[in-house]
């Protein structure tokens, strides 16, 4: 266990090495550098910018210097804690995405929530009343959540909203003359009536897919012989169904987390975006579009961090499940 | 198993409808267990007529699907009605309304223009090589009348909302076909040379895919999609956006591909095979490669749908394909406003056309998954 988890450490930073060479090259590849972006700025702001100012600028964010030279500029100051500025804004990274965090976390969770409240029992449903009229509803159903796309789902959601509930949508998760206000019943029903659109969009796909993997796994255990012979002991249908078959069909669910923590950081970018969600996906989205260099690399690499321990946590919570599993 | 017994035809009736199924072809297998899904096969005839009409869009298309028109702003969807023994255009007037200066157009009953096949108008080329004038339908008006027929109502200049679905069907619907088949292609070769040969081959081979899946999927595609130059002109744009789809992709194909082969590598025959003196290219021709070939073919019927989902989505982000080309993903830019597509609703219909696509991409798929293996 010791070894497994120290061999595993080991080979994820090297794979965060590689990858932070790999990020910091395509971050680093669109044309202009922030320093024009700044100029534009100061010229927007008002008259020409001195010649020695555009000099004093560049040698800030060594916007000259050789790519090796600025990647071991930045991979120096992030280890020390230092992630950079954001260019946009004009202030520091990590306070843009520690405000941004809480959100996209809770959103994340409650998404997560919601997807595995509803696959497992249904999953199970599906699977014990195979071939029946809501077995084929659901399915079809199921279907659809799967083959719309995630951004195209948040469009036709609000349209619905917008056009049948009369609800004013995309305005993030509170209606204006609920932002600045204290916490009040109102106020949590406001966010319902808003969160209720991002949470089926980034369920949709997940819940529809867990099913129907659940239902699948568990056709297949239901037909193994130690079932059979639960059945043949006389256990009832409710024991066999929940303690024996259900406990070996779960294991997609625990390789699920693994997708789970980097949906954290990533959200749904485009999801995020058209439904005016403060979370860091949209924020990433943004910050590539800017070249902002700084901001768009550190989501990246926060990305990439949790999708290699999302899998090592996934692995370990599936030798812990499931004894048959062996970690090497 | 008791259900399987239950629903199983008695043996003899089992056997005359199976008589023949020795002298099949395992084309003509697969063929007669997809039949037998209607809704995939639904599926696949959707899809064909979709295609066809991306093929032929320049002559389906009544106009120029970047023709601005500012006397056609947000035309509603034209009314189509029967007179003088065929199918007619309904005259419209357009007039501001003077309480909240907007444009609306009212119909005039008195004035219709007949829908005819087959008109010459405004010229194109097809396919980039043949000139021609002639469009499949279009109005027969005199000039003074400026009557146009809008299926599907126009944007916010005018252009024509049919015509412009049909020519983002060209890059919509192709640019992810391409990009898979690449991906399919790149993937195919070095996952079956790293089942196939093992050792350290495998080993590099797999350390690079596990060093290109640590990024999500999406937030890889917008990084380099952002890096391309906006000045780029629109032939060379596609091409790139395809193979960074491609080089996006070819990992979990790889993955599969080697799944595969390791097993067939494994298999009586291969040793056969070998032991009779076939030299690697031969085996991995004759027996890795057809046999992982209809695992491939799902696993990429699969794969388009999210592809097409990528490429839209990041058109209508402004980071794939920009205006003047026309995508799904860029028409869905002017549905992202909710005020305006609660005025003109027919905004959405691109949406519509994708998500019609990606669901017959999937029945597809589904159907495939079940028929490739005509033996189980």
């Amino acid at each position: 266990m010791a070894t497994f988890l120290a061999r595993r450490i080991v080979y994820m930073v090297i794979t965060m090495i590689l990858a932070s060479f790999i990020g910091f090259f395509l971050i680093e590849l669109p044309p202009g550098s922030i320093v024009d972006i700044k100029i534009d700025q100061l010229r927007a702001q008002g008259g020409n910018v001195p010649q020695d100012q555009i000099e004093a600028l560049k040698r800030r964010y060594g916007v000259d210097d050789p790519l090796h030279i600025k990647y071991w500029k930045w991979v120096s100051r992030t280890l020390q804690g230092d992630f950079g500025t954001s260019f946009e804004t004009d202030t520091p990274v990590a306070g843009i995405i520690a405000q941004r965090l809480p959100i996209t976390f809770a959103l994340t969770f409650g998404t997560a929530l919601f997807a595995w409240l509803i696959s497992v029992p249904l999953g199970v449903y599906l699977a014990t009343n195979r071939g029946s009229i809501p077995d084929y509803i659901i399915t079809f159903v199921q279907f659809l959540g799967i083959a719309i796309p995630n951004f195209a789902l948040a469009l036709i959601l609000m349209v619905f909203a917008a056009l049948v509930l009369r609800q004013d949508v995309g305005l993030g998760f509170f209606s204006p003359q609920y932002v600045g206000a204290p916490w009040s019943f109102a106020k949590f029903l406001n966010l319902l009536s808003n969160l209720w659109i991002p949470v089926v969009v980034l369920g949709a796909s997940a819940t529809a897919g867990l099913t129907r993997v659940m239902r699948a796994n568990l056709l297949d255990v239901l037909n193994a012989q130690y079932i059979q012979t639960a059945r043949a002991k006389g256990l009832q249908e409710h024991a066999v169904v929940w303690k024996h078959a259900v406990r070996n069909a779960v294991h997609p669910l625990i390789m699920s987390i693994g997708y789970l923590l980097p949906a954290i950081v990533v959200g749904d970018a485009l999801a995020g975006v058209i439904l005016n969600l403060p979370t860091l996906g949209a924020l990433y989205l943004r910050a590539l579009q800017a070249t902002d260099m700084y901001l768009g690399i550190t989501i990246l690499m926060m990305q990439c961090i949790m999708l290699l321990l999302g899998n090592l946590i996934a692995d370990l919570l599936l030798a812990w499940v499931d004894p048959r599993v062996r970690l090497e | 198993m008791a259900t399987i017994a239950k629903d199983a035809p008695s043996q003899p009736e089992r056997a005359r409808k199976f008589d023949d199924v020795g002298q099949l072809s395992q084309f003509q297998l697969i063929w007669r267990r997809y039949r037998k899904n209607h809704l995939s096969v639904i599926g696949a005839i959707v899809l064909i007529v979709m295609y066809l009409m991306a093929f032929f869009a320049d002559f389906i298309a009544p106009y120029d699907p970047n023709e601005i028109d500012a006397s056609h702003q947000y035309a509603q969807p034209s009314t189509i009605v029967w007179a003088n023994g065929g199918l007619a255009l309904q005259g419209m007037r357009q007039i501001v309304d003077s309480v909240n200066f907007q444009i609306i157009y009212e119909p005039d009953p008195d004035v219709t223009y007949p829908i005819r096949l087959l008109v010459r108008s405004n010229p194109y080329v097809m396919w980039g090589f043949i000139p021609l004038d002639i469009h499949l339908f279009g109005v027969e008006a005199p000039p003074e009348a400026n009557a146009k027929i809008f299926l599907w109502g126009a944007d916010r200049q005018g252009r024509d909302l049919f015509s412009r679905v049909l020519k983002g069907a060209q890059i919509s619907l192709t640019i992810g076909f391409f990009g898979v088949m690449i991906s399919m292609v790149i993937g195919s070769i070095v996952g079956t040379a790293s089942g196939y040969f093992g050792g350290w081959i495998d080993n590099i081979i797999q350390r690079l895919i596990e060093l290109i899946q640590t990024f999500p999927f999406i937030s890889l595609f917008i990084a380099i999609a952002a890096a391309l130059p906006v000045t780029m002109p629109v032939v060379q744009r596609y091409m790139l956006i395809t193979i960074i789809l491609a080089f996006i992709t070819w990992t979990s194909f790889s993955r599969e591909v080697r799944g595969k082969v390791l097993s067939y590598r494994n298999a009586d025959y291969t040793a056969a095979a070998i032991a009779a003196g076939a030299s690697h290219w031969r085996v991995i021709t004759t027996h890795m490669i057809p046999n992982a070939m209809s695992h491939i073919i799902v696993v990429a019927s699969f794969a388009v749908p999210g592809a097409i989902a990528a490429e839209t989505a990041l058109s209508f982000l402004n980071l794939g394909m920009l205006p003047p080309a026309v995508s799904w993903g860029v028409l869905l830019q002017d549905a992202q406003q909710i005020k305006s597509v609660t005025l003109y609703p027919w905004l959405l219909i691109p949406l519509g056309a994708i998500v019609l696509a990606s669901l017959c991409l999937y029945l597809l798929g589904d159907g495939l998954r079940d028929a490739v293996d005509p033996y189980a």
